[in-house]
């Protein structure tokens, strides 16, 4: 880790990374939604709809894993001042939050055929708002200050103590919701799920983490060059003005 | 006197003589629970129904509202970087600083809340959980707020942005808060519910300060 943190190393092996992660990402993409589109099988109930499904569900799950990537980048970057750390947190959040704009958007489009209705209190739909706006609030955060360090610093720690309140949060509107309506309208199509279904998914879910993945990496280098442009600009003007 | 009960009676000797903090608080949370009947109609039934909600979430707006008092005048003026020097951990700076903020807004926000309940015909049997779930919940809120407070030192349009911060982090108060009222009133036991505020205050007395303290120090360094 110590050792990928050298920025300019990190340039150097992610230059290399990019094209091939960019490949997997097309790749698993497209053979997942021409998978999700055409082979799957309707479902029994819900029809052609239950294909939602595949972008839904990959992005509840990337919504939560972003979050994770998020406040463990932001303890490295507290605990040992790793350069690159604070930047992958910073550059992580929006996509997290396209990540669970997406799931909520999704969720709403699929709940209308389904349930009737766009929006239901459920207290998964209510956990995944509250999600989003902790993504919002760490992002208003971090732009919050003139100087970037400032900002990546004190993300981190936002991101950390929303990381201990997230299941704090997450258990109370569990507790909230089943005192307000008895049973969860939320299910999906039970424990079991057909292999025809799963395959798609899981090829889904991939591709969505790569797709992750190779957004981050593109984030961090236009960064690390930004910064890196920014340092330049000063000197420039420093030697014109002497 | 301690160094701990010095900061206390500091901080609370400026917001008195200051003046009005604590009053401009009660009033925003009287007048914004006043306007409600307005919006949604006189009817009793109606007023009763919703009546834990609204106090509850009133009461979470005015107790945002007297946060960024909590270290903003301090850091304007510098006497933040003094604090940072003094020989009490600024842990325990954090603490006194609640609690004088506490003292200030979460109190009579406690106190004049009945009164609210009274006017939107709150359940009589609700009185005794509102009370005593405010007791226990407004603390936490000026703990959680202290650390919005200290992360947006220093920022542009600190306001708004310690809003999208702090209120996510206020709705397992604000679900057990109501639920505590709402269980009295239904005939079931507030305890349970009161019990997790409890446990809620504890886990945000010992583990704030730390996070509330890293979030000052990066603010003055």
């Amino acid at each position: 880790m110590f050792r990928l943190a050298n920025p300019n190393r990190f340039m150097n092996w992610s230059g290399k990374l990019l094209p091939w992660c960019a490949a997997a990402t097309a790749i698993l993409l497209g053979l997942g939604t021409w998978l999700a589109l055409f082979v799957a099988p309707p479902d029994y109930q819900q029809g052609e709809a239950v294909r939602i499904m595949y972008v839904h569900v990959p992005a509840a799950w990337m919504a939560s894993f972003v979050y994770a990537v998020m406040a463990i980048s932001s303890a490295v970057a507290l605990i040992w001042r790793h350069p690159l750390a604070d930047i992958a947190a910073r550059q992580s959040a929006p996509l997290g939050a396209g990540f669970t704009l997406v799931c909520l958007v999704s969720g709403s489009l699929w709940g209308k055929p389904m349930w009737g209705t766009f929006w239901v209190w459920d207290a998964r739909l209510t956990s995944v708002l509250v999600l989003f706006f902790l993504y919002l609030g760490y992002i208003a955060l971090v732009n919050a200050f003139d100087e970037p360090t400032r900002g990546n610093r004190a993300g981190a720690i936002l991101a950390l103590v929303g990381a201990v309140n997230l299941p704090i949060i997450k258990f109370s509107v569990d507790w909230w919701n089943t005192l307000h309506q008895p049973a969860s309208v939320f299910r999906l199509g039970g424990p079991t799920i057909a292999a025809s279904m799963l395959w798609p998914l899981l090829i889904m879910a991939l591709g969505f983490t790569l797709f992750f993945v190779t957004l981050l990496l593109l984030r961090m280098r236009s960064a690390l060059m930004a910064a890196k442009l920014r340092a330049l600009r000063i000197q420039q003007s420093q030697s014109l003005a002497a | 006197m301690s160094k701990f009960s010095l900061l206390v009676a500091r901080d609370l000797r400026l917001a008195l003589r200051q003046g009005g903090d604590a009053a401009m608080v009660i009033g925003f949370f009287v007048l914004t629970v006043i306007l409600f009947p307005f919006g949604v109609g006189p009817e009793p039934q109606l007023l009763q129904r919703i009546a834990p909600g609204i106090i509850w979430v009133t009461a979470l707006l005015a107790a945002l509202l007297s946060l960024e008092r909590l270290f903003q005048a301090d850091y304007e003026d510098g006497s933040l970087e003094a604090l940072v020097l003094l020989p009490l951990p600024l842990e325990a700076q954090v603490l006194a600083k609640c609690l004088a903020h506490w003292l200030v807004t979460g109190l009579p926000l406690t106190l004049v809340a009945p009164l609210l309940g009274l006017l939107l015909h709150l359940d009589l049997a609700g009185y005794p959980a509102l009370v005593l779930g405010m007791a226990l919940g407004t603390p936490i809120l000026s703990l959680l707020g202290a650390i919005g407070a200290a992360l947006s030192l220093g920022a542009r349009r600190g306001g708004v942005l310690l809003s999208l911060m702090v209120l996510p982090l206020y709705i397992p108060v604000l679900i057990f808060g109501v639920a505590a009222v709402e269980a009295e009133s239904a005939g079931l036991a507030a305890r349970p519910h009161l019990l997790l505020l409890a446990a809620l205050l504890l886990a945000a007395l010992a583990l704030v300060p730390f996070a509330a303290a890293g979030a000052l120090r990066q603010a003055v360094e």
